[in-house]
């Protein structure tokens, strides 16, 4: 078993690439770690596309107050400077351009950006919720993601095999192994365990990966 | 001028069969529950309305509001974009039975259609859903070099839309994330009917802090304790309650 990093430390990863100021919308699951791990002195706005900037942590368990949830149908709360909008006021902020950052979940990413993460095939009831549109838009489309699936297959694949959320939309991958970059419709690795071997890590991952630059240590506090 | 109407049950009196109608609400949040009710002890007392045409971002959760309303086998179609949640059951088996039709439509795709609906713009692009599965047979057009799909407007009948503050007028004003659906749906309805937890006179809201102008709604009900999703289905209610 190969080491690799914990849930939590591939969200703090992620955190480390959010500026001070940035607008921020952080997908369902997994991505909503993210917000734990903002670097100290900086403040990011959360945009929850049910209508919601800038809010914050759950409440205490019984004081919950359900106008006030987040995407997920979580109770949250608000932070100072916070505000209400409508749905479409909402979606303009998201296929608008004006987030900075919009970090999502995957089941698979192609290495020219296209993103697999609303539908495992036609079994089932679909239901596809914002993921589209959040695709679209902001200045960076982030995913943070196991390196590879449950049963070990890669998720960073040529071609995503699963049915598309959006067509060339991703320019960051954050692994539970590595930080990979989308430029000019190939993977380019940025940063990757010590420990790991570019060998290694190519036999986990489904594409070509590339290495014009210099490749960093990703190292992460333990979380 | 008055909209106001006496009780919820004179507020959804003339919904007829066949009848699309706009259901404010994401998640619990905004869920106009007790017109919803309304509407199925109408249903029980005259068998109507049925054959509804429901558009929601959801499609109901536990055996309440929206979820009541599919089991009670009023709604025909169903267009949303998330028709999961913590206790989907009753729409994942009407739908697995292919007793209701799903339109699915993008989340902000859905919101843009029902403002479009109500700004008398009958289509317009959007990058959403580009390459996708959900843009199978729509128009792309390429504009500075990005391909747009383009998608319609979307109107109903009915809105039914949970307020915080209403007046006389129709002017409301919504409590925290409750507002999401609401004002597109008051705009792109040709009945919007609004529950509201406090109706007040004339005069009684800022016009600075008016969310929706009155000229979006036709009808105001006084709902002064409304009940919120969450709290009925974690107290495992179902509605109608059941008799004894």
């Amino acid at each position: 078993m190969m080491d690799k990093l914990t849930d939590n430390q591939i969200a703090w990863r992620a955190a480390q690439d959010i500026a001070d100021g940035a607008y921020v919308n952080l997908g369902i699951g997994l991505p909503e770690k993210v917000a734990q791990y903002q670097p100290p002195g900086r403040e990011a706005v959360f945009h929850t596309e049910n209508g919601i900037l800038n809010f914050g942590e759950s409440p205490a368990s019984g004081a919950e107050d359900w106008d006030l949830i987040n995407a997920g149908k979580k109770a949250v709360t608000l932070k100072p400077g916070a505000s209400f909008f409508h749905h479409a006021d909402s979606f303009a902020m998201v296929r608008g351009g004006h987030l900075d950052v919009a970090i999502l979940g995957a089941y698979e990413v192609a290495q020219n950006g296209d993103l697999a993460n609303w539908s495992t095939g036609p079994k089932g009831v679909p239901a596809v919720g914002g993921a589209m549109d959040l695709v679209h838009g902001a200045k960076r489309v982030a995913v943070i993601t196991g390196h590879v699936t449950r049963d070990g297959r890669p998720k960073l694949l040529e071609r995503c095999t699963l049915p598309l959320t959006g067509v060339g939309c991703v320019t960051r991958v954050y692994t539970s192994l590595a930080v990979i970059d989308v430029a000019d419709g190939r993977f380019v690795l940025r940063e990757k365990l010590p420990a790991l071997s570019i060998d290694a890590l190519q036999a986990v991952t489904g594409a070509r990966l590339l290495t014009p630059g210099p490749v960093a240590d990703l190292i992460c506090p333990e979380l | 001028m008055d909209k106001t109407v006496t009780n919820v049950a004179a507020a959804v009196a003339d919904i007829p069969d066949g009848a699309s109608v706009m259901i404010g609400g994401f998640g619990g949040a905004g869920s106009p529950i007790e017109l919803i009710h309304a509407l199925i002890d109408r249903f029980r007392a005259t068998g109507h309305p049925t054959g509804l045409t429901v558009i929601n971002n959801n499609a109901g959760n536990g055996h309440v509001g929206l979820a009541a309303l599919i089991e009670a086998g009023m709604v025909r179609k169903l267009i949303c974009s998330f028709p999961r949640s913590a206790d989907p059951v009753v729409f994942t088996q009407a739908y697995q039975e292919g007793r209701i039709e799903l339109e699915l439509v993008p989340q902000g795709t859905l919101a843009e259609r029902i403002r479009a609906g109500g700004a008398g713009i009958p289509a317009f692009y959007t990058p959403t859903s580009f390459g996708t599965d959900l843009a199978a047979g729509k128009p792309v057009e390429l504009f500075e070099g990005r391909s747009y799909v383009r998608e319609r407007w979307l109107k109903a009948d009915f809105a039914l839309v949970k307020a915080e503050t209403a007046d006389t007028h129709g002017n409301l004003t919504y409590r925290a994330a409750s507002r999401n659906f609401g004002p597109l749906m008051c705009m792109a309805a040709a009945i919007a009917v609004v529950q509201a937890r406090r109706v007040l006179p004339a005069g009684g809201i800022d016009p600075e802090q008016v969310v929706t102008p009155g000229i979006f709604v036709q009808r105001v009900v006084e709902v002064a304790r409304p009940v919120q999703e969450e709290d009925l289905n974690r107290a495992r209610a179902t509605y109608p309650l059941e008799a004894e």
